[in-house]
């Protein structure tokens, strides 16, 4: 046998309420979400085995906060960097890690302060003197790929704010969302250009919070009683910028293909899709290189309410998204898992729940399309799916 | 022909990476010079000294400085050392050599550099003796 499927199970998933956070730090709010994705899965800090985190954790990654956490009976820890793709597949590798028998309930945790901690620098990569010099950002680097995809395919602005639009169509039923008020396709082009052609409606918002996720063995889960959420497939690639960029796809074209195999899933049989929106771009991108539309036809695909709730072609990011909800850290990949599972167990909000879901995929981007950047796809599905 | 200019926007002293200086030499000198690796033959971008297959023995060779802007945006809010210098043009310029690189279009208000658009490379150099690649448009007739 090779592959994940089937190897592990979501049994827990918990959101940070809160969108702007003052007095805390931030092993307070890792604190905060490990214990609320614990008590949502039903087990305890003394059930976690298996630790997975990334490079927001203060100090040296999981020896620190594993310390802090009071989390003793760890025994394979990861603490792998994907920027916003690390989540979904720090599941994938969990669930790999479970099936190899290094651990049998492993806790995927984020959290972050971007709002009032300065984000980290990290040590300067060796692409930094020909790149940094010339005052890049990540809007900039995301622009340069929308600006190439309507030169190429004729996309429009317009038709990257209804990816905006349907975000906030959702979020005004999300109580926890950043952003709750339904913005028109007029206001988000109304909106300052920040880095054109992407407008300041076009970005996802500066949230503080995390979120956590409880992966465990099929062993443990039989005994849990909760709604469980089984890993049917997880792929990572990653895309160099290259001698000469191609910025009109993302590392989804790999990552996309090998998590559908690895599932035994197509596109077609996706009922419910969290795709990563750093920018409308973002989405509109990740949409034709998974599958779900033709290369090109992103534009097309997302035009007319396509990505609404119960009346478009694909219902995406039913808790608002990065767009509007919540992106925490600036780095949206863990809320993306938690409203898959939301719409799995049938808790998303009730007008955006969708009926009957047994395929929900997640797309997690790290870093910055127009540019060098990780993407990973994770494909989950009902307990007998 | 040196293609230092004074100028127009800031200059941010890049770090010069160990095996890389003939790069910041040369446009300390007025040119651009491309590394080339003398073992696979291939232009290497970004520049960089070695990869898994070793050490990859640049050379390095005058580029013609010919170009065609691949994309472009206006950076509205900008940011750091270029606080004050108000929106500029970021682009991506395929040289005439196959790369294409990271660079600011100048000359012309930014949000009339358009893809397609052809340009030549010129070396901006700062009040401290700083110097980055950057482009303009080739002029009508030239």
């Amino acid at each position: 046998m090779s592959g994940i499927r089937g190897g592990a199970y979501i049994v827990g998933a918990y959101e940070h309420p809160e969108r702007k956070i003052t007095g805390s730090s931030v092993p307070q709010v890792l604190a905060e979400v490990v214990s609320g994705a614990l008590a949502d899965a039903g087990l305890s800090a003394e059930d976690v085995d298996g630790w997975f985190g990334s490079s927001e954790q203060p100090g040296l990654g999981g020896l620190s906060m594993l310390e802090y956490l009071g989390l003793t009976n760890v025994r394979h820890v990861e603490d792998t960097e994907s920027g916003g793709a690390s989540y979904p597949t720090h599941v994938g590798h969990a669930t790999a890690a479970i099936m190899a028998g290094r651990c049998d309930v492993a806790v995927v945790a984020m959290g972050g302060l971007p709002r009032s901690l300065p984000p980290h620098r990290s040590v300067p990569g060796p692409e930094d003197p020909f790149e940094t010099p010339y005052g890049i950002s990540p809007v900039a680097l995301y622009a340069l790929a929308a600006a190439r995809h309507m030169h190429e395919y004729g996309t429009t602005s317009a038709q990257l704010a209804e990816v905006k639009v349907a975000a906030s169509l959702h979020a005004q039923h999300n109580p926890a969302a950043l952003l709750r008020t339904p913005v028109t396709v007029d206001e988000v082009l109304d909106s300052p250009l920040i880095a054109d052609p992407l407008h300041r409606l076009d970005c996802c918002v500066t949230t503080d919070g995390g979120g956590a996720v409880v992966v465990v063995s099929p062993a443990v889960a039989a005994q849990l009683p909760g709604h469980k959420v089984k890993v049917l497939g997880q792929a990572e690639a990653v895309k160099p910028a290259g001698a000469a960029v191609d910025a009109t796809y993302t590392a989804a074209v790999w990552s996309g293909p090998r998590a559908f195999a690895e599932a035994g899933v197509k596109p077609g049989d996706v009922d419910y899709a969290s795709i990563y929106d750093s920018f409308t771009i973002t989405v509109l991108m990740l949409l034709e290189d998974l599958g779900f539309c033709a290369k090109g036809e992103g534009g097309r695909f997302v035009a007319d309410g396509g990505l609404l709730a119960h009346t478009g072609k694909l219902a995406v990011n039913t808790d608002g998204g990065g767009l509007c909800n919540n992106h925490p850290d600036s780095r949206g990949g863990m809320v993306k898992i938690i409203e898959a599972v939301r719409q799995l167990r049938g808790t998303a909000n009730p007008p955006v729940q969708l009926p009957d879901v047994q395929i929900a995929l997640v797309q997690g981007i790290g870093k910055a399309i127009g540019s060098r950047h990780y993407s990973s796809t994770l494909l989950l599905g009902q307990e007998d799916s | 022909m040196s293609l230092l200019e004074e100028a127009t926007l800031p200059v941010p002293k890049a770090p010069v990476t160990p095996g890389l200086e003939p790069f910041w030499a040369a446009l300390a000198e007025g040119e651009l010079k491309l590394p080339f690796s003398r073992v696979t033959g291939e232009l290497v971008w970004y520049p960089r000294a070695a990869d898994a297959r070793g050490p990859a023995d640049l050379e390095w060779r005058t580029a013609s400085g010919r170009g065609v802007v691949y994309s472009v945006t206006v950076v509205r809010r900008p940011a750091g050392e270029y606080r004050d210098s108000g929106p500029y043009a970021l682009a991506y310029v395929t040289l005439e050599e196959g790369v294409r690189v990271l660079t600011h279009v100048i000359g012309i208000p930014p949000e009339d550099v358009r893809i397609g658009m052809p340009v030549r490379a010129v070396v901006a150099e700062g009040a401290d003796g700083a110097v980055l690649l950057r482009f303009r448009p080739v002029e009508e007739g030239a």
